[in-house]
């Protein structure tokens, strides 16, 4: 492999590397095609690792590892977490609002690959010398002797770079705060000021039976209110409606007691939970179902 | 010493001007007796120069270094010769009584003080014009006086009238100080120098080109400030100063400023005989434009004014003689200043006994009740008409004389039109003479209902018109008889008794005869039958001639008018062509800058895209740079 | 295979992260095709450290690693106060270069 390195590559390595190579140019393209931030990102992830294959295949072992820690571990998940802080739902639209933006820069990054290319196609790179003997030390300690003394000064002044960069990020993000905090009366008084929801939101749930945040607490005439949800799972359209469930299971329940108690038409309402719930089969609840709706119309 | 002579009436005129109202009192005094402190030290000087022999009479002082730059010497210096101190007596002379005289004139006047300030400036500006020795400070004198004279004709401004008078006169003014500030540049360019003596040894040297060059501009500077023909219009508005500035400045000294200028540059016009002649018809011209102006006016200001245009065109025709007429030319200018300067006192006095009524179809009969005035008016009157033994017989006498003996054809056309003008001369003087003083009364009340109560008016106006009758009577008799003015002249103007055609008695014969002639026509229109208070119709002419032979009419049909045109078109060029350029240019980056701003969409995309757009043509241009 | 295709490979990566910042309108997004591009850079430097035989194209790529991280976190910081301040993560949003 290493005296073959020279020109030409193992088939082994060029099958990967067609394969590999198809797939980070589709996660590229992906990358910027994607509407929602998230599919890009991790799109982009897809491709860095694909990228750190090459490097290991490329002979830059250290690069690679770091490549797949620092890139895809610890810098594509703060693309993630700043999208997820930013809003994950807030997907692009990708209708262009600059005239022609979006054909000039296909232009333009096609006319650039091309030149790209062709500067590359003109270049005579036909010598590889390979790094067998480069690498001969091992890959990592060849770096090490490098860094600590051809590039030390280098390396020092982007430890540098890093701190500052650090405390940049504090200082950006931190907002201090200018006025004095309100105490709990001024925000009480606040709130009855404006005169919206004094008492506390109502809980979510039906009957302590339905308990989950995404369920919809119910109003005396049986509709869901919307009040009852988290805002959050509100704006995503996550709410689940249960209110003619819980109903139907009302009517199973009671015409089940009715059909034991021989007893027709008897409400109980205080009957408890219903622990058996093969509801949804039965004809009558249907027919309740509708006599439901009809009445909440 | 001499400079005494201009710094008496300067001081006189700082101390008035700046002194305020605590000088009220006695500011009118001061200021004569500054004058006559002028007068007397030039009679010192002028007694002293008698003392020596002709040749040396010169006196020069040299003040200090104006403006001493390498290669352009401007002093102050002062040259006091025959022809200065003539003038400095003159000036002086007539100036301390006519001081004597407004201190009575100016009595009701609140701005007495600042009056005789304004004169004694005047004073020290004419004396600084005649003792300069060189152009530049002879300008500075000819500007003091010009600024003097809008001073004082614009005296009363709250008149209308005076005040666009003041303006017109330092309009008119200021076309002939072109003229003057002109021929000083040819000068320099020419001779490299300003002072008289040294300007006139060179002209001998010079080509004629130039030196007609200069004369002509002296002519337009001397026409300017003198009134003559084409820039005489603004000494008719300049009577609506008070009376002693029209007596003193308008017609005694300071329109006389031209003639003493074409005297003092006398070797230029010498040696230029075309601007000499354009002097000569200068002269002649207004002779009889003035004249025909007398005829018609019936304001008896503006009457002597007419007369004196005319005089000084005989002054001015004298002088454009050349060595024949400069003396006489003088001569006339002096005698000239005493009646003609008496005759306006006299008018004042007339006016100030009937209530300021000018009109003199108004006037009538006032030689009873204002005998003085009459006896002194009439004296001058006598004298500018030129009746023998008075002062203007003999020098306008020798003027006319001296006009045949320039010769040939043009002498004989000179001649005659001099002779001419003596007839219209003794004609409106006379009209002026029997409309005041002769026939019935025709006094009007003025406009608050006043009746007029003619008196003769007080000493302190009096004795200055006396004064003057006495030098009209005898300055000519003692100037002339032995030719006693001719030789004291003559080492400064030279003279030359020309060849005249006619001999002096046939002159003088022809002379008396066309004044007969003149007198008993105006006898005939005036004095036998009564004058209309209201002015008739009159001929074409003297219609004409009451507008001033539409001389201003001229000025605003061609100067104004066309002066308009130019404007106008000038401002038509400037907002087609000047402003279409740079408005065009303007609209058109706008335009640009306004497509251009398109690009400048404010979106850091946009702004991206032609980055790398740039980028990527960098790029390729290397790769082409390579591949070539 | 000729290792040559590597660089073709970034040239073909760098080309479409060029492009993405380009046309995509969300900062997050935009910010991640830099990183993109970036790669492409540090795929082309490796494959010169083989070209060459020797490492310092890996050093240079390590370092770009390390910058790339330092720009992240500011990028990623003002990404957030932009975001607190004007409750938008579009580009556009920010155009105050003109009147």
């Amino acid at each position: 492999m290493t005296a073959l390195a020279a020109y030409t590559t193992s088939t082994g390595e060029a099958v990967q590397f067609w394969v590999l190579a198809t797939v980070a140019v589709i996660g590229a393209l992906c990358t910027i095609l994607m509407r929602k931030a998230v599919h890009s990102a991790l799109c982009l992830a897809g491709t860095m690792i694909i990228l750190a294959v090459f490097y290991l295949a490329n002979g830059a072992y250290f690069l690679g590892i770091v490549q797949i820690v620092v890139y895809t571990g610890a810098i594509m998940m703060l693309f993630l977490f700043v999208v997820m802080l930013v809003g994950v739902t807030a997907a692009d639209s990708l209708k262009e609002t600059i005239k022609g933006q979006r054909w000039l820069a296909a232009l333009c990054g096609f006319g650039f690959a091309i030149l790209l290319f062709a500067g590359i196609g003109n270049a005579s790179l036909k010598d590889f010398n390979g790094l067998a003997k480069a690498n001969e030390g091992g890959n990592v300690e060849g770096l090490a002797s490098l860094i600590f003394t051809k590039y030390v000064f280098a390396f020092e002044i982007t430890g540098a770079l890093l701190i500052t960069a650090t405390v940049g990020a504090m200082v950006l993000t931190h907002r201090e705060r200018t006025e004095r905090a309100k105490t709990q009366r001024e925000r009480a008084e606040e709130r009855v000021r404006e005169g919206k929801h004094l008492p506390p939101l109502p809980a979510p749930g039906v009957y302590a039976r339905h308990n989950a945040v995404d369920i919809a607490g119910l109003l005396p005439d049986g509709t869901p209110s919307e009040l009852t949800v988290n805002q959050t799972l509100r704006e995503r359209g996550q709410i689940r409606d249960v209110s003619s469930e819980a109903l139907n299971d009302l009517r199973a329940l009671e015409q089940r007691a009715a059909d034991r108690l021989e007893r027709p038409g008897s409400v109980r309402p205080d009957t408890g939970r219903s622990g058996e719930g093969d509801s949804g089969s039965d004809p009558v609840a249907a027919a309740a179902g509708e006599q439901t709706e009809e009445a909440s119309k | 010493m001499i400079a005494l002579l201009v710094a008496a009436p300067l001081l006189g005129a700082a101390v008035l001007l700046c002194g305020g109202r605590r000088l009220d009192r006695v500011g009118h005094w001061l200021g004569t007796a500054l004058a006559a402190v002028s007068f007397v030290i030039g009679l010192v000087l002028f007694t002293d120069m008698l003392g020596k022999g002709a040749e040396d009479r010169t006196l020069n002082q040299h003040l200090f270094s104006w403006i001493p730059v390498e290669g352009f010497q401007a002093d102050v210096a002062f040259q006091l010769d025959q022809l200065s101190v003539t003038f400095v007596l003159l000036i002086s002379g007539v100036g301390t009584l006519i001081h004597l005289y407004s201190i009575g004139y100016m009595e009701h006047d609140e701005r007495r003080r600042r009056f005789f300030g304004y004169l004694n400036l005047f004073l020290a500006a004419m004396l600084l014009l005649v003792l300069a020795d060189n152009y530049l400070l002879l300008y500075v004198g000819w500007e003091g006086v010009g600024l003097a004279s809008y001073l004082l004709i614009g005296f009363w401004q709250h008149k209308p009238s005076a005040a666009t008078a003041a303006k017109k006169a330092f309009l008119v003014n200021r076309v002939g100080d072109m003229g003057l500030s002109i021929a000083i540049m040819l000068m320099f360019t020419t001779f490299g120098t300003f002072a008289f003596g040294d300007v006139l040894e060179a002209t001998g040297e010079t080509g004629e080109g130039k030196l007609t060059a200069i004369g002509l501009m002296l002519l337009l500077a001397a026409c300017g400030k003198s009134a003559q023909v084409p820039l005489q219009s603004w000494l008719g508005d300049a009577m609506e100063g008070p009376t002693p500035v029209s007596a003193l400045i308008h017609a005694a000294t300071m329109v006389t400023a031209g003639v003493y200028l074409i005297v003092r540059s006398g070797e230029i016009f010498n040696a230029a005989p075309d601007a000499q002649l354009a002097v000569t018809v200068v002269g002649a011209v207004t002779l009889l434009f003035g004249a025909i102006v007398g005829c018609a006016k019936d304001d008896i200001k503006k009457a002597l004014a007419g007369s004196t245009m005319s005089q000084i065109g005989y002054m001015i025709l004298a002088a454009g003689l050349g060595p024949i007429g400069y003396v006489f030319a003088i001569m006339h200018l002096v005698t000239h200043g005493f009646f003609k300067a008496g005759l306006f006192l006299g008018a004042g006095s007339v006016m100030h006994g009937m209530n300021d009524e000018v009109d003199m179809r108004k006037y009538g009969g006032l030689r009873k009740y204002m005998p003085v005035t009459f006896v002194t008016f009439g004296l001058g009157y006598l004298a500018i008409i030129g009746f023998p033994g008075l002062s203007g017989f003999f020098s306008k006498d020798k003027i006319i004389e001296a006009a045949f003996a320039k010769g040939g054809t043009e002498g004989w056309i000179l001649g005659s039109v001099a002779l001419l003008g003596a007839a219209i001369t003794a004609y409106y003087m006379t009209r002026v003479m029997i409309m005041t003083f002769f026939g019935e009364k025709r006094w009007e009340p003025d406009a608050e209902g006043k009746q007029p109560h003619p008196h003769e008016s007080p000493k302190s106006m009096t004795i200055p018109m006396i004064l003057l009758a006495v030098g009209s009577v005898c300055a000519g008799g003692f100037f002339s008889i032995g030719d006693r003015f001719m030789h004291w002249l003559e080492p400064v103007t030279h003279h030359d008794h020309g060849d005249s055609p006619l001999s002096a008695a046939t002159v003088t014969g022809a002379t008396m005869v066309v004044l007969v002639i003149g007198v008993t026509l105006a006898w005939l229109q005036y004095g036998r039958r009564p004058v209309p208070s209201v002015a008739p119709r009159g001929s074409l002419l003297t219609r004409a001639a009451r507008r001033d032979l539409l001389q201003d009419d001229f000025n605003h049909v061609v100067l104004v008018r066309g002066g308009e045109h130019l404007t106008r078109s000038l401002v038509y060029v400037d907002h087609t062509l000047v402003d279409g350029v740079v408005n065009g240019t303007a609209a058109s980056v706008g335009g640009l800058s306004g497509r251009l701003r398109k690009l400048q969409n404010g979106f850091a995309r946009s702004y991206a895209v032609s980055m790398f757009g740039g980028v990527a043509v960098l790029i390729a241009a290397t790769l082409l740079m390579r591949a070539v | 295979m000729n290792p040559v295709n590597y660089l073709y490979l970034a040239a073909l990566l760098f080309a479409i992260g060029a492009t993405g910042v380009l046309i995509r309108r969300n900062v997050i997004v935009v910010f991640m095709c830099v990183e993109l591009m970036l790669n492409a850079c540090n795929l082309a430097f490796v494959a010169f450290a083989r070209l060459h035989g020797n490492l310092d194209g890996q050093i240079i790529a390590f370092f770009t690693m390390v910058v790339a991280a330092a720009e992240v976190v500011v990028g990623l910081a003002i990404i957030v106060s932009l975001f607190r301040s004007r409750h938008s993560a579009s580009v556009d949003d920010a155009s105050l270069m003109k009147l």
